[in-house]
């Protein structure tokens, strides 16, 4: 038997799953990836402290003449009237109503498609696999003429209310119930004379915690992230998101007007991505059991 | 950042390329004369809108938008403008496209450029303005840009920044290679060819592809490649003129003469601190931007002439904005009234000067007090005797086509090519006539027939 062999001889080396052999492509290959993910986030940062007239003039990769950083954050801040902040307000206001409404959804749902038989389950099963598969940008342009029908372009609902929808959240946590919600548990709990609610928020949230945090994360980066929807749906920039409101600072470095604020643009950035790091880095080891869930039968 | 920048202005072309489908066509579909729908009134009915007063929307994304407004209501308390920067340039015409295409959510006045102005024309977006008595600033405004927001008997706005083009060169880098202000295009080539071989780092100017440069330039050198009457277009990419521009600028770009870095990009802001880029070639709204955003330069940039291919003073218009009532207004001849404070009156186009802008009005560009004018920046020259003397040498007789916002935006995919390959802009330029015609043919129009 090769495989058992190969097995015992792993074993017999001190290799385990834990402590798995050394390859070094493979750990140069993680290497390269890792600069490359670092080197534009080494380049934000020390770029930040660079005033204008020095980002023009000196090496992308070295400091500047002068260490601007607190001028520059200040600027960003206070830049028209500190729309800035008016901006970072949005995009908590989209994430914590989209990305928090999108999570009580899908865990909602998929809980219930995977505990209770009802007719017309599979057909509902097939569209959401099979708007899994569809690229939010592919359905902006649409969902702009149907809002604009329903006179709410222009409004923070035009951005909450797409993001409300993750098919591929409801799908995670179905799956994770399917896995980790013994229907024996559940039936137990109706014994015991506790409602479908009592027995959803009492044991079901508990036991799907990581898949809610997972759905959560998942929800979070890509509101926090999301460009285009805004986009095309808003005119006022008072109620832009960071990116899209980066982007108008972007973009008024060119034309006959221009005016261009480069370093406030760099800061801007940098700042926009400080509390989604913060937020990542808090989560993961949510992520990563939500990641690894249901992929080994027990 | 570049990179990120180029990859927006994909996905913005790209909307904007769709919305005008819909757009263009509703244009055609009625046949109907656009200029037939002026609202009769006078100038004494917009007095009297001014003193009732109402609420405006204003879309814009000039600097001094705000000042201009708040001074507006200063004057007419009873007025209260909302100033609102939907975006620059294609940015706002997509959402004002998406805003008129879904019959709510448009400003009362909106800033569009000149090259533009037209695609709303067709679309039925505008408010002819011709009504209201606007016909009797025609004589406050320069040729070139009173033309550019009329045709026939309508008014379709009033202009407000004028770009005659000129050059401007970096004088240090001049003398330091001996080099001498270009006065017609073979001088120019050949200062581009000597600058290049003295130090191989420095070009004598930029190009990586821009519509809103080779247009003016085609201009300049008597190409008339649009003709528009209605709904029958006619291209000719190949014209004289055209060809001329064609056939200099080959001259630079095939040797690699020309700094392969696009206009507005941050590299091209660097290479204006740096002294990379030895002059630009652009409208006289731009001294004041490189005053504003290039410290380094201080003291080195000066302004000439633009090159002409006979010695003469024949220039062209780049860039430059009007602004224009838009349809869907609901107190018309409240937002006209404004149109006319915005782009007529003494106290706005103050405030549009102080903020660095170019002026459209004649009084003002035939001031002394601005014609004596000698920044420091531009080392005490007169710059605005140079600027003012290239507004009164525009060439005549060139349209925009009434679908150029998309014309412009297939330029990168045509004869962009032709710049990526230092290849025959020639064949650039054919292979662009074969994307408008085809286009312009789908939309309804009578292209090339």
């Amino acid at each position: 038997m090769p495989t058992r062999r190969r097995i015992h001889l792993a074993a017999r080396r001190g290799f385990s799953v834990t402590r798995p052999p050394k390859s070094v492509a493979l750990t140069l290959v993680t290497a390269m990836f890792l600069v490359y993910a670092l080197v534009p986030i080494a380049w934000l940062v020390i770029n930040s402290t660079k005033t204008q007239p020095d980002l023009f003039s000196t090496f992308g990769f070295s400091f500047g003449d002068s260490f601007a950083l607190w001028d520059n954050l200040v600027a960003t801040l206070t830049y028209d009237d500190g729309i800035f902040v008016r901006w970072l307000g949005n995009t908590l206001l989209y994430v914590v109503l989209g990305a928090g409404g999108a999570t009580f959804l899908a865990t909602l749902s998929g809980y219930g498609l995977a505990k209770y038989r009802f007719p017309g389950r599979k057909a509902y099963f097939a569209v959401v696999l099979g708007a899994v598969a569809v690229p939010g940008t592919a359905l902006a342009v649409p969902t702009f003429l149907l809002f604009s029908q329903l006179g709410m372009t222009n409004t923070p609902w035009a951005i909450i209310v797409p993001s409300l929808i993750s098919p591929f959240g409801l799908y995670l946590v179905w799956v994770y119930t399917v896995e980790s919600v013994p229907t024996e548990l559940l039936e137990a709990a109706r014994l015991d004379g506790a409602g479908e609610l009592r027995t959803f928020f009492t044991i079901s949230v508990r036991l799907l915690a990581p898949a809610i945090v997972t759905v959560a994360l998942f929800a979070v980066v890509a509101t926090w992230n999301n460009y285009f929807l805004p986009l095309i749906m808003l005119s006022d920039p008072g109620w832009y998101p960071l990116t899209v409101g980066l982007n108008q600072w972007s973009a008024q470095a060119s034309g006959v007007a221009a005016e261009p604020i480069f370093n406030l643009v760099v800061t801007g950035s940098l700042v926009t991505i400080v509390p989604i790091i913060a937020i990542f880095l808090f989560l993961q080891r949510f992520w990563q059991s939500g990641l690894s869930a249901g992929s080994v039968k027990q | 950042m570049t990179r990120s920048t180029s990859t927006t202005r994909k996905a913005a072309s790209a909307l904007t390329a769709a919305a005008l489908t819909a757009i263009t066509l509703a244009g055609c579909g009625s046949g109907d004369d656009p200029g037939s729908g002026a609202p009769a009134g006078s100038a004494a009915d917009l007095d009297a809108a001014l003193a009732e007063g109402g609420e405006l929307t204003y879309w814009t994304w000039t600097p001094s938008g705000q000042a201009q407004a708040d001074a507006f209501m200063e004057e007419y308390p009873n007025v209260t403008v909302t100033v609102v920067n939907a975006g620059t340039a294609t940015e706002e015409y997509t959402k004002l496209q998406n805003a008129i295409k879904a019959g709510s959510g448009a400003p009362d006045v909106a800033q569009i450029e000149y090259y533009a102005l037209q695609q709303f024309v067709l679309s039925e977006s505008l408010l002819d303005v011709s009504g209201y008595g606007f016909g009797d600033l025609e004589e406050e405004y320069t040729a070139s840009t009173w033309s550019a927001v009329t045709s026939g008997d309508a008014i379709w706005g009033l202009p407000q920044d004028s770009g005659p083009m000129v050059l401007l060169y970096n004088k240090e880098i001049f003398d330091q290679f001996g080099l001498e202000v270009p006065a017609t295009w073979d001088d120019y080539v050949a200062a581009a060819e000597k600058l290049h071989a003295a130090d191989p780092s420095k070009y004598i100017t930029n190009d990586a592809g821009d519509p809103g440069f080779a247009q003016p330039l085609i201009w300049q050198a008597g190409g008339r490649p649009y003709q528009t009457d209605g709904t029958a277009v006619t291209v000719d990419l190949q014209d004289e003129g055209t060809k001329r521009w064609a056939d200099t600028w080959n001259r630079m770009l095939e040797p690699g003469l020309l700094a392969d870095v696009p206009t507005w990009s941050d590299d091209w802001w660097k290479a204006l601190s740096d002294g990379t880029v030895a002059t630009i070639v652009t409208g006289a709204w731009m001294p004041g931007i490189l005053e504003g955003s290039v410290p380094d330069g201080a003291g080195k940039w000066r302004v000439a002439p633009l090159p002409s291919y006979d010695g003469s003073a024949t220039t062209a218009e780049n860039g430059g904005s009007a602004q224009a009532v838009i349809k869907q207004t609901e107190n018309p001849e409240l937002a006209a009234a404004f149109l006319r404070w915005l782009n007529s009156s003494e106290e706005s186009v103050d405030v549009f000067l102080d903020n660095g802008g170019f002026p459209s009005t004649t009084a003002h560009l035939s001031s002394p007090e601005f014609l004596e004018e000698t920044p420091e920046y531009f080392g005490g020259q007169k710059i605005n005797e140079v600027l003012v003397d290239a507004s009164e040498n525009v060439a005549t007789g060139w349209q925009y086509l009434p679908f150029q916002v998309y014309a412009n935006s297939v330029f990168p995919d045509t004869v962009g090519t032709a710049y990526t390959g230092k290849s025959d802009l020639n064949a650039g330029l054919q292979a662009w006539q074969e994307q408008i015609v085809s286009y312009g043919s789908s939309q309804g129009f009578s292209v090339n027939k």
